[in-house]
């Protein structure tokens, strides 16, 4: 919502700024939805139409037509095609993958957000802590792996643990950001009103920083996705990313690329409940709505 | 003025004294005098402007007055007390409103008594009253980011005025407004303090501004910040700006606030009216 212009009387505002006038803006609103959509189909059609004629052009047998690939998914997904040891596998390989994407995850969240409060709330601890953090934040979380596989074995404990790293990284830099730029205006604002201790922290500190929490957990949770195949390439038998590694092993692109688009499309509907849970507590702050 | 200072009034003490006040800031390149010898006594229900050119320390004085910085040498007290914190009695109008942008507009101005760990009833009797004093009783569910600056000045004073406090202490209110905005608003807040009662430190930049609310205006001058003249502005109320006397008020404080330019000659309280 726009600022209003200076209105010098409340009334005066009610006419330009009230509830908005209800059903012709709900069908433009429709309208706008609709031609949001369609705008954001044109490329991927665009893409798998090259794709097809790609693969008729060139005649290649290693990459599979874009038909191939969505019998493989509905394959993958129900079944009743090629009957083979992928059939209808679709909903185990995505509920373990879901639990370890989101165990990391939580876990990130749980131990990075208190500790990012701690260390924007406490130089001390930041004197403490900053220098191993900002020393161990550009290793890549794939060179983990071996240690990782050391620590966990051979198995899903590894994978939780890389998606763990790839998302506590974000979320906890996030928090310490946000508390850490915690308005002093404000803060001197709770004092006056008699607003101190706990109190402070828990009435101003936390929604001041919650913006920045909102968008570390939605950095953190993008590279939870993005870690879970390489968390599944340590050897377990289920899972998206155990699909992708086994298609390779295989040679069977179809599942290759199927085992993608389910991780993209999975990763992108999850970000959307995200979206939908920060539009909805951030609703007081427009530039925050994404 | 001195510190065994003239006393005004005959039954109460003051309700804020500052007696030999200096204030400096550190900083690396050394230090920085901003306000030195400091004496003023303001009495519980007056309306006092404190007026300056940029960089006269106005505005350390009140966020010492506030507690939110110490002075150097000498002291503030409130009701006899050294202020130490910031604290509920005395009630802060920021220029940048300082609103919690997360809260409603209703949530904002229940937001002192609610921490005063008040029953909700009572909290939304308190909110609700001090809505409808400044007509914002149709926007308590709008938040901050969909009001104009007028409207959220209003809130940031229903805000201190729900925290039942004595004395309001405003800081450059009304200087990011418009000018229409700004009038109208020194109106309501005329109003209010008639109804409330309280005593207001303004802290302004515009001779206009506190000729037309004040019941006396400390000029204060610059490098470092002192007081530099106290007048009583004796005009009744409402104030008419094109009148002969609130004209010849205003040019004798702006002749007081332009001979500070000049490195400055103190001079006793003049009395302008």
């Amino acid at each position: 919502m726009a600022n209003e212009v200076n209105t010098t009387t409340p009334s005066e505002t009610v006419a330009s700024g009230g509830t908005p006038p209800a059903q012709p803006a709900f069908g433009r609103a429709v309208a706008r939805r609709l031609r949001k959509i369609g705008l954001g189909l044109i490329f991927p059609l665009a893409l798998i139409g090259f794709w097809e004629f790609m693969v008729r052009w060139t005649g290649t047998r290693l990459i599979p037509p874009p038909g191939d690939v969505l019998t493989m998914m509905w394959d993958f997904a129900f079944g009743g095609i090629y009957e083979d040891a992928f059939s209808a596998s679709l909903p185990i390989h995505l509920w373990v993958s879901l639990q370890r994407v989101y165990g990391g995850f939580l876990a990130a969240a749980l131990i990075g957000i208190p500790l990012g409060v701690a260390l924007g709330r406490s130089p001390l601890l930041r004197a403490m802590l900053d220098p191993t953090l900002s020393l161990l934040r550009p290793v890549p979380v794939t060179a983990w792996l071996p240690l990782s596989m050391i620590f966990f074995g051979l198995g899903p404990k590894s994978a939780v643990f890389l998606v763990f790293l790839g998302a506590f990284y974000p979320i906890l830099l996030n928090t310490v950001f946000g508390v850490k730029s915690v308005d002093e205006r404000l803060l001197e604002a709770a004092a006056m009103l008699g607003c101190k201790g706990s109190q402070l922290f828990r009435s101003v500190v936390l929604p001041a920083a919650t913006p920045s929490i909102f968008n570390g957990l939605r950095l953190g949770h993008g590279f939870a996705w993005i870690l879970i195949v390489v968390g599944e390439m340590t050897g377990v038998p289920e899972g998206l990313g155990a699909v992708i590694m086994d298609g390779r092993t295989l040679s069977r692109t179809d599942l290759v690329i199927t085992g993608m688009i389910v991780i993209g499309v999975t990763g992108f509907l999850s970000d959307r409940l995200i979206v939908l849970l920060n539009n909805r507590l951030l609703r007081w702050s427009p530039q925050h709505h994404v | 003025m001195s510190d065994i200072a003239p006393q005004k009034t005959e039954h109460h003490p003051p309700i804020i004294r500052i007696a030999g006040l200096s204030k400096s800031f550190q900083s690396e390149t050394g230090s920085f005098q901003a306000l030195r010898g400091i004496d003023l006594d303001i009495d519980k229900g007056e309306f006092v402007c404190l007026l300056g050119a940029s960089g006269c320390g106005k505005s350390t004085l009140l966020r010492i007055i506030a507690g939110f910085e110490t002075a150097s040498e000498g002291t503030a007290s409130v009701f006899d007390r050294p202020v130490e914190a910031p604290g509920p009695d005395r009630g802060i109008v920021f220029q940048d409103y300082a609103l919690f942008p997360w809260l409603t507009v209703h949530e904002n101005i229940a937001f002192g008594p609610k921490h005063a760990g008040m029953s909700a009833k009572e909290v939304k009797r308190i909110a609700d009253k001090f809505t409808e004093m400044v007509g914002l009783t149709e926007f308590i569910h709008h938040f901050p980011s969909q009001l104009s600056g007028g409207m959220k000045q209003r809130v940031a004073i229903a805000r201190v005025l729900a925290n039942d406090t004595d004395i309001l202490l405003m800081d450059e209110p009304f200087g990011a407004l418009d000018a229409l905005t700004r009038a109208k608003l020194q109106e309501e807040l005329l109003d209010i303090w008639q109804q409330t009662k309280l005593t207001v430190i303004f802290v302004t930049h515009s001779v206009e501004e506190a000729v037309v609310l004040a019941d006396r205006i400390v000029v204060m001058s610059a490098g470092p910040g002192r007081v530099d003249c106290d007048m009583t502005v004796d005009l009744p109320r409402p104030r008419d700006v094109s009148s002969e006397p609130f004209n010849a008020i205003r040019r004798t404080v702006a002749e007081r606030l332009s001979s500070n330019l000049a490195p400055g000659r103190r001079l006793t309280a003049g009395d302008a009216a």
